[in-house]
């Protein structure tokens, strides 16, 4: 490489400006950033959701979605110029010299063909490589990347594979020209965390191995601190600023970046165990529940204390949700009962009474889709008033209004508001007054930050947790998410595979000894220190960690 | 069991239980046209002796559910009946006269050839011209291609099909005498010139049916267009052709082939005014000759093999729906 090359950046983006389509109008969602990305190296772009870190990696391809259009500045990539280059060129840079992998591989593998009939498109049709050789170097890239069956898994379909398999033999697919430059999409997000390290260490592996650039997009400040050699942080399209990653992490000089840092410190002290001979509110005894044949739960039992939180972890797939089926009535339980405050609830919740229903309530994961789009916030919240509490007209809208205070949203502001025109962290807000409403003992949370930005997240738990203390609710709070628990629980529920692994106080379960599988799920969470991976890799092996750990405890 | 063959049987199993309900709705359907044979047959001026022979002859005097039963059973052996209007009837002609009694199968069979023989060569120029027509709209999407093609394709569709007809007899026999604007087709013609003879109801039912199945081809690929894998395969840098044939076609297959079934059915029950138009000796026709004259056995007869075309098609959409399907023809 000559001194010139290793001067002249690979990606150079000057003063670029995106605008996508809103109601007509373009609205702005890139404001004048730039961007070098010299040959080798990895950029990490994080910010929020909307911060305009997809489309600003898009855009590094010279590519934009529909609807969204570049409005000024300049995108080079080893000297060309993306922007003004017809469309040819850029088909002929793209899959070959630049390539991409995307958050979901589930959904962006083509679920009509093989993995290896896809991985072998772009090599084909670039004309890098014949197909059989192709094939071989992709067998070769799933060995690299640690595939199970490397000669053997690209002959199946996408919805043969497990989304972790999916996501590196994506990451295989970028990688089946050799390019110059990949950009990593979020590629982690959508993946359990023991899935999730052992795809981190095989894309870190193998950019390593061929020296490619990469941007890496995401949202988690621990997983980037991990893959990015430099961060650039972004802001509802403003870059706000940049640094080499120890420096990033150790000195952030802005505000707003030293409190995306802070947000993982929020943490409530553990409360008292109850006391001894306290009847639980509620009791989950010995529960075995079904899909058909296919047995979810087995002789799962744990108790929810009185204005307790109980966090019930696991991996996708572990039966947690399905223990809330259970609770509330959905699914009827094969054996086993579920008891409230000592009593035991009918199996089915159309046997159950109108005041049994009242006590448990449920909080969804995506506030979106829980939400009826078409009801104003006023209704979504007067219904369970009416409903549960026989409230109507004046003291129905007292109660609505005095809901919509304890969730800080100022009802003047928002009572006539359809869903549609709230924030993601402003809906969830309303999903809890919804379930405040019925005026419960119990509340199950099921997932209910995982979709939201961590600031806002941050502020949800801040919420949950004051109302518990001013209601003195309980909460079972499903999660795939250790810092949440850290922060809020009181007990910790380990689940795999329909059974509880583990369970004791917050603080016991954070130190160890542990369970083999509770010490897996722990060490899994990636950490703030940009040698967290490799320490861990060093420490355990490559073929201890994630799922390949699990996988040998059966 | 190997999942998707248990599929095909389950709904093999549900197809002949429709059919048989059709069956029932069919025959009663048919016994509540107002008026008989026997009359119809007989004049005004027929005396009630001479009707009740012929109702007796032919066992209409028996009871509604006997006479389904006995049809249902005869049915079920594979004989159809006897056709009324064919038939001698003692009465008239004296007992064994030798008289042979013409079938209903035999006199639909060579009809339903025809038909079918219609129908394939209309399937044969409509459904790749539609597909193609529709792939192409979804590669040049808003484009004036793409507006011309539905704007045309739209215009053929809200057309009446004796209009189009003439329309193209007009132009390809007439002005332009290339084709015949009769098509009256012989048992023993050769193929060639069978498939000259129908070109031009061919042509006229292409045009009936393209729009619909062009328009699916068209939503169904740019329903497509926002998954993610299409942009994955963009991001590939693969050619826009390619994109939509190699990626998105294989995944919008299943309500393509629907909508192609539905029109085949079409085809093969739907075709009266066209048969009619061009004088072509289809099973349409025959139906409709058989309505006017109470000819209950042929109705019934007619009905039942539309039934079963519209239950084959829409059985055979599904297989193939499943077989381009790689979640269901491969499970995990």
């Amino acid at each position: 490489m000559t001194e010139a090359q290793e001067q002249t950046p690979l990606v150079r983006i000057r003063d670029l400006k995106i605008e996508g389509r809103a109601d007509e109008t373009w609205m702005p969602i890139i404001n004048g950033v730039d961007l070098d990305l010299h040959r080798g190296e990895v950029l990490g772009l994080i910010g929020e959701s909307g911060a305009g870190k997809s489309t600003l990696g898009l855009a590094a391809m010279g590519y934009t979605r529909d609807g969204v259009r570049i409005s000024g500045g300049s995108v080079e990539f080893d000297g060309i110029d993306l922007l003004s280059a017809s469309a040819a060129t850029k088909r002929a840079l793209l899959g070959k010299r630049i390539a991409y992998v995307a958050q979901s591989a589930a959904a962006s593998f083509n679920p009509a063909h093989r993995l290896i009939d896809q991985h072998v498109e772009a090599p084909v049709q670039h004309g890098v490589m014949s197909r059989s050789d192709s094939v071989e170097d992709g067998i070769e890239l799933y060995r690299r990347l640690r595939l199970p069956n490397p000669e053997e898994i690209g002959f199946r379909y996408p919805h043969q594979v497990s989304g972790g398999q999916l996501q590196r033999a994506m990451t295989a697919m970028a990688m089946s020209c050799r390019p110059d430059l990949i950009i990593f999409d979020e590629p982690t997000t959508a993946l359990d965390v023991t899935t999730q390290i052992e795809v981190l260490a095989a894309i870190r592996d193998i950019v390593d191995q061929f020296g490619t650039a990469a941007i890496y997009i995401t949202h988690d400040l621990a997983v980037v601190a991990q893959m990015a050699d430099r961060i650039k942080v972004l802001l509802r399209g403003d870059e706000v600023e940049e640094a080499e990653t120890r420096e990033m992490l150790d000195h952030p000089r802005e505000d707003y970046t030293k409190s995306l840092w802070a947000v993982r410190e929020f943490r409530r002290p553990q409360k008292p165990d109850a006391a001894p001979g306290a009847v639980p509110v509620i009791e989950v005894d010995k529960v075995t529940a079904a899909y058909g044949d296919t047995t979810v739960l087995r002789d799962v039992s744990f108790k929810i204390h009185e204005g307790r939180t109980v966090a019930v972890v696991g991996e996708s797939g572990s039966g947690k949700s399905t223990a809330a089926r259970c609770i509330t009535g959905l699914l009827p339980p094969a054996r086993g009962k579920v008891l409230l405050d000592g009593e035991e609830l009918p199996p089915d919740y159309r046997k159950r009474s109108k005041m049994q229903l009242r006590q448990v309530q449920m909080i969804y994961q995506m506030a979106d889709t829980a939400l009826n789009p078409r009801k104003s916030i006023a209704e979504i919240i007067g219904r369970p008033v009416e409903f549960y509490m026989g409230l109507r007209g004046r003291e129905k809208r007292r109660r609505v209004d005095e809901l919509l205070d304890q969730i800080e949203l100022p009802g003047d502001e928002f009572r006539h508001r359809l869903p549609s025109e709230l924030s993601g962290g402003q809906k969830q807000r309303v999903g809890i007054a919804r379930a405040l409403a019925a005026e419960p003992r119990f509340i199950i949370c099921d997932e209910v930050t995982s979709a939201l930005d961590q600031l806002v997240a941050e502020g949800i738990l801040k919420l949950l947790a004051r109302l518990q203390d001013e209601l003195h609710l309980s909460y079972m709070f499903i999660t795939h998410d250790l810092a949440t628990v850290r922060s809020i629980a009181d007990w910790v529920v380990v689940m795999k595979e329909g059974r509880v692994v583990e369970q004791g106080p917050k603080d016991e379960m954070f130190r160890p000894p542990h369970h083999a599988y509770t010490d897996l799920l722990l060490s899994s969470v990636p950490e703030m220190d940009p040698d967290w991976l490799t320490n861990l890799l060093a420490e355990r092996g490559v073929d201890n960690i994630g799922d390949a750990a699990a996988d040998k405890m059966q | 069991m190997n999942p998707v063959v248990k599929i095909i049987l389950q709904r093999l199993a549900l197809g002949l239980l429709t059919l048989f309900i059709v069956s029932i709705v069919i025959f009663t359907a048919v016994n509540m046209l107002p008026g008989d044979f026997a009359q119809a047959i007989l004049g005004q001026g027929a005396s009630p002796e001479a009707v009740e022979a012929i109702r007796r002859d032919l066992g209409l005097d028996q009871p509604p559910v006997t006479r389904y039963l006995q049809w249902l059973g005869d049915a079920l052996r594979g004989d159809l009946g006897n056709s009324f209007a064919q038939a001698n009837f003692s009465s008239f002609v004296g007992e064994g006269s030798g008289g042979a009694r013409v079938t209903v199968a035999q006199q639909i069979a060579p009809r339903f050839a025809n038909t079918m023989f219609l129908a394939g060569v209309t399937a044969a120029i409509a459904v790749p011209f539609a597909v193609t027509l529709g792939v192409l709209a979804a590669l040049y999407r808003n484009s004036a291609f793409d507006k011309a093609a539905n704007v045309a394709t739209l215009t053929s569709i809200s057309s009446p099909e004796f209009f189009l007809a003439y329309v193209l007899i007009l132009f390809l026999a007439v002005l332009n005498p290339v084709l015949p604007s009769l098509s009256n087709i012989y048992a023993d013609m050769g193929f060639g010139e069978r498939l000259v003879k129908t070109l031009l109801p061919a042509l006229t039912l292409t045009l009936v049916v393209t729009a619909h199945m062009m328009r699916m081809t068209r939503a169904a690929i740019i329903n497509l267009l926002a998954s993610p894998y299409i942009e994955m395969a963009r991001l590939k840098g693969i050619g826009p052709m390619r994109v939509i044939v190699k990626h998105a076609l294989p995944n919008a297959l299943a309500p393509i082939i629907n909508v192609i079934a539905l029109n085949l059915a079409y085809l093969i029950t739907g075709v009266v005014v066209v048969e009619v138009v061009f004088v072509y000796p289809g099973i349409g026709q025959l139906f409709v000759d058989s309505v006017k004259i109470r000819d209950i056995p042929v109705v019934q007869a007619c009905c039942l093999i539309f039934a079963a075309a519209y239950i084959l098609l829409n059985l055979t959409a599904d297989i193939l729906s499943i077989a381009t399907n790689p979640r269901l023809r491969q499970p995990k």
